[in-house]
């Protein structure tokens, strides 16, 4: 019961991108068309996932153990920075059309403040293994659904008549602003 | 360009958020507060200009196909060293600031200027450039947070000069998103 | 300087030696800050303490012990005047706020009244359960001075004695929770003592 309250909060409730303000930068840039969305989406929730289980091992087993709490930062980073060079390479064997349509959103997962904010926020929720690899696939699950919609929105965008000052990021943000709005209606379910 | 152009390009020209939409995610997720967004931007400069000045002086010690994990790593060291001295000093701002102060070391703003600016210049001009972009960052963050104080809370830097609530949704996830719509809209005008 | 190359041993050498110098250095900043943030936690603490509980002349936080209740732990600190017991601040908690947890600091006379409570951590929204904080209203005041053995501690919703937040049934249920959560464990802890 706790792991579906943990998924409703994650992707709904306190969605990671239009209620705790991480993730956005990619969500700027990919959001343009609903393909990329999806690839981007599929590939934060593989860097995502896997980050949060090795953080939290390194945390559990070697960071806490030691004593050494304060080199957190800089362990989950690098373990993010390598996990990301590691799908490259493996998308690039496997998948190479999808290597090239991500292009360079790819690395930049690195510094997708999502995936290093999970990390850090299933350590400080004292999360056990199971339930931070869930709050992580739910999250990325709450993440690709917010980039998903917002592509679809700004597909629709395209076709319509903004004032040129207001053409592209502005009125994405100001979209995004009423998306959470209606997100917030999910407030009290869980 | 000078240094004063060097120094300036942050504040309108090249304004990290408005202009580059880098760091775009402690932008809306700290300024729900004048003050916050002030401590924000300042942590955030001070983790600039200090990796900006390392990245500088060890540029030609960093082979190429290593340095963003070296640059990581640096970014890293300064964000942790500003988390603990917060820790230690300024106990209500680091509450206040929470999980985005180790977010700072995933703000494209630092690892950007690192990559186009510190890792090819002298370390004067990295240190100005560092200066100007982190005091860019820090005057928009100050701007954000007092129009979402003000109109979502009835103050400015806590003093309160109405009864009761403002417009709540400022101070909430849409009114975050909302204000940095209008304030791009702005800054378009203005860069005419 | 032309840059160096990147050959195996010179990409080893270099990442090595940066990590080396940074967790050196991060070390030392620890040990420097190590100490201020734990006073600093601790003055936060006794802050709490001392707006819950009437004066006392004693260091209720060396003098604390802890209960686990409800799959987490409740800390008592109590304050002494003299030696003599004035009362026993209670960091307590509830698990059903509108956002999460809220932590609470329960100040009980030695009888259990409560002298005082106030907010330690909250994530509640804005102008709505928030109000549960002293600087955003007068609400929590209602609790000074009420015995639970008379005042019942749930919203008048439920049957209490509660006023709820306008608009806030359920930050208010959770406040009155952890504040029933503390005033019993008291109680039990008194009573076995």
């Amino acid at each position: 019961m706790e792991y579906v309250l943990i998924i409703i909060s994650a992707v709904f409730v306190n969605n990671i991108v239009l209620s705790k303000f991480l993730g956005i930068c990619p969500f700027i840039g990919v959001s343009a068309k609903v393909e990329t969305s999806l690839g981007m989406a599929g590939a934060v929730t593989f860097v995502m996932t896997f980050a949060t289980m090795v953080t939290y091992l390194v945390q559990t087993f070697i960071l806490s153990r030691l004593g050494i709490g304060f080199m957190q930062t800089i362990t989950f980073i690098l373990i993010i920075a390598a996990l990301v060079q590691l799908v490259e390479i493996i998308l690039k064997k496997v998948s190479p059309s999808l290597y090239q349509a991500l292009g360079i959103f790819l690395p930049l997962i690195t510094t997708n403040c999502a995936v290093l904010g999970v990390a850090l926020l299933a350590v400080q929720s004292e999360y056990n293994m199971i339930k931070s690899v869930v709050y992580a696939i739910a999250t990325s699950i709450g993440f690709g659904l917010a980039l998903i919609i917002f592509a679809g929105i700004r597909e629709q965008l395209e076709l319509v008549n903004v004032p040129a000052a207001m053409k592209g990021v502005p009125v994405a943000f100001i979209t995004a602003g009423l998306l959470a709005m209606a997100f917030m209606g999910f407030a009290g379910m869980a | 360009m000078n240094q004063l152009q060097n120094f300036t390009k942050g504040f309108i020209r090249e304004n990290p958020v408005l202009a580059l939409f880098l760091g775009l995610c402690p932008t809306l997720g700290v300024t729900t507060s004048a003050i916050n967004g002030i401590g924000m931007g300042l942590a955030t400069t001070f983790v600039l200009v200090m990796s900006n000045i390392s990245i500088s002086l060890l540029k030609n010690l960093i082979p190429g196909n290593v340095r963003i994990p070296a640059f990581i790593v640096v970014i890293a060291s300064f964000v942790t060293i500003v988390e603990l001295t917060m820790q230690a000093f300024v106990p209500a701002l680091f509450e206040a600031l929470g999980l985005f102060i180790p977010l700072i070391v995933v703000n494209c703003i630092v690892l950007g200027r690192a990559e186009a600016f510190a890792s090819k210049n002298d370390l004067f001009s990295s240190i100005i450039d560092g200066l100007g972009m982190g005091v860019g960052f820090t005057i928009t963050l100050f701007i954000l947070g007092s129009i979402r104080e003000i109109l979502g809370s009835g103050s400015i830097f806590d003093y309160k000069f109405i009864q009761g609530d403002g417009m709540l949704i400022f101070v909430l996830a849409p009114g975050a998103f909302i204000a940095l719509g209008y304030l791009i809209v702005l800054m378009r005008k203005v860069n005419k | 300087m032309a840059k160096m190359e990147s050959t195996i041993g010179n990409m080893i050498l270099s990442l090595f030696g940066i990590t080396f110098v940074a967790s050196s250095a991060l070390g030392a900043v620890y040990s420097l800050t190590k100490e201020p943030i734990a006073a600093a936690a601790i003055a936060k603490k006794n802050a709490a303490i001392s707006e819950v509980i009437p004066e006392f002349n004693n260091t209720p936080s060396s003098e604390g012990y802890k209960i686990p209740v409800d799959g987490d732990t409740l800390y008592f600190y109590p304050g002494k005047l003299n030696g003599e017991l004035v009362g026993t601040a209670v960091e307590t908690f509830t698990k059903i706020g509108f956002s999460g947890t809220i932590k609470v600091m329960v100040g009980l006379l030695p009888d259990g009244t409560i002298n005082d409570v106030t907010v330690l951590k909250h994530s509640e929204t804005p102008g709505l359960g928030d109000k549960m904080e002293k600087k955003k209203s007068d609400w929590s005041l209602q609790f000074k001075g009420k015995n639970p053995q008379q005042f019942n501690l749930s919203v008048k919703k439920d049957g209490g004695d509660v006023d709820a937040i306008t608009a806030s049934t359920i930050s208010s249920r959770a406040f009155c929770d952890a504040v029933t959560r503390a005033y019993n464990s008291y109680i039990s802890a008194s009573e076995i003592k």
